[in-house]
């Protein structure tokens, strides 16, 4: 798909306020809202927006606690990483697996609502994950930036 | 805290993958009258839960082919300023995410770049340049994908 400036400004202006209603995105994107409106349909229908999900906060469900996990698995077993994700997957506390290229095979982040809470969750669903050789912890303390913009 | 019941629950499941459907349209799904989802998507929004809206691009498609996770250590703790360090990384263009976190490393930052040529550019001149830098490791992300959680 084919993306001119205005493609552009409109994109780096949404990702850079997501929630900014459409006339306020229009007026910052310097366009019309029938303008704006049509290129955000062009966009998504080509697939270079995909998805406007709601952002749930769990801290304000009772989730204080966010841990990501960090494994290294035993390749050994060229079935590792599919099962791994497909049992992690079915772990209700998990929000999001990430696969990396690097020391880091695969990250897991974890919710819960206390410490007790995760140590519960650590024990009995998370050190029964298959293939993991090595696992390290970094403790969410607190968000400085959170955002999905991209220097357009 | 507020209660959830099986509604509120399957409209926070609905909408963490599509924030932008309509009171009527959810109401729809569920029986409700769109005055009555709207009531409680009102009241999701005040408590909290319902935090706003993020966007989802193809970033390929828009020129950016690797997003980087990077763990930093500060070199020299104590002494360096966390809320300097803190704001000229968060001011960096291609960092999007900063985490302060406890572990192995103080920060956790996701970086994008056209590609590695253009992520050891931005890994020099931005990252290494950094008031405290320490200890630097770099993941380079092939896959994600966002749960629904325990809803």
């Amino acid at each position: 798909m084919q993306l001119d400036d205005t493609d552009r400004r409109i994109l780096r202006h949404l990702l850079a306020e997501p929630d900014l209603p459409a006339a306020a995105l229009a007026e910052r994107a310097g366009v019309t809202q029938a303008t704006c409106w049509r290129r955000l349909e062009r966009l998504q229908e080509g697939g270079v927006i995909r998805a406007r999900p709601a952002v749930i906060d769990w801290r304000a469900l009772g989730y204080g606690v966010e841990v990501a996990l960090r494994f290294t698995l035993d390749k050994t077993n060229p079935r590792a990483f599919d099962e791994f994700i497909e049992a992690a997957r079915a772990v209700a506390e998990v929000v999001g697996i990430e696969t990396f290229l690097g020391r880091v095979d695969v990250r897991l982040t974890v919710i819960a609502r206390d410490m007790a809470d995760y140590q519960q969750i650590y024990r009995r669903q998370i050190l029964t994950l298959p293939h993991i050789a090595e696992l390290e912890a970094l403790v969410l303390v607190a968000s400085i930036k959170d955002s999905a913009v991209l220097p357009l | 805290m507020i209660d959830l019941d099986a509604i509120d629950r399957a409209f926070l499941r609905e909408l963490s993958r599509d924030g932008t459907l309509s009171a009527g349209e959810l109401g729809r799904r569920h029986g409700l009258s769109q005055p009555a989802a709207w009531r409680r998507l009102k009241r999701l929004q005040e408590a909290g839960i319902l935090a706003g809206q993020r966007v989802e691009v193809d970033q390929a498609a828009l020129g950016f082919g690797v997003t980087v996770f990077l763990g930093i250590k500060l070199a020299t703790r104590g002494r360096i300023s966390l809320e300097d360090f803190e704001r000229a990384v968060a001011a960096i263009p291609e960092v999007q995410v900063v985490q302060h976190v406890l572990g192995v490393f103080d920060y956790r930052l996701r970086v994008v770049a056209r590609d590695i040529a253009d992520f050891e550019r931005v890994l020099r001149r931005r990252i290494m340049t950094l008031p405290g830098v320490g200890q630097v490791e770099a993941n380079v992300m092939l896959t994600e994908e966002r749960r629904p959680g325990p809803l």
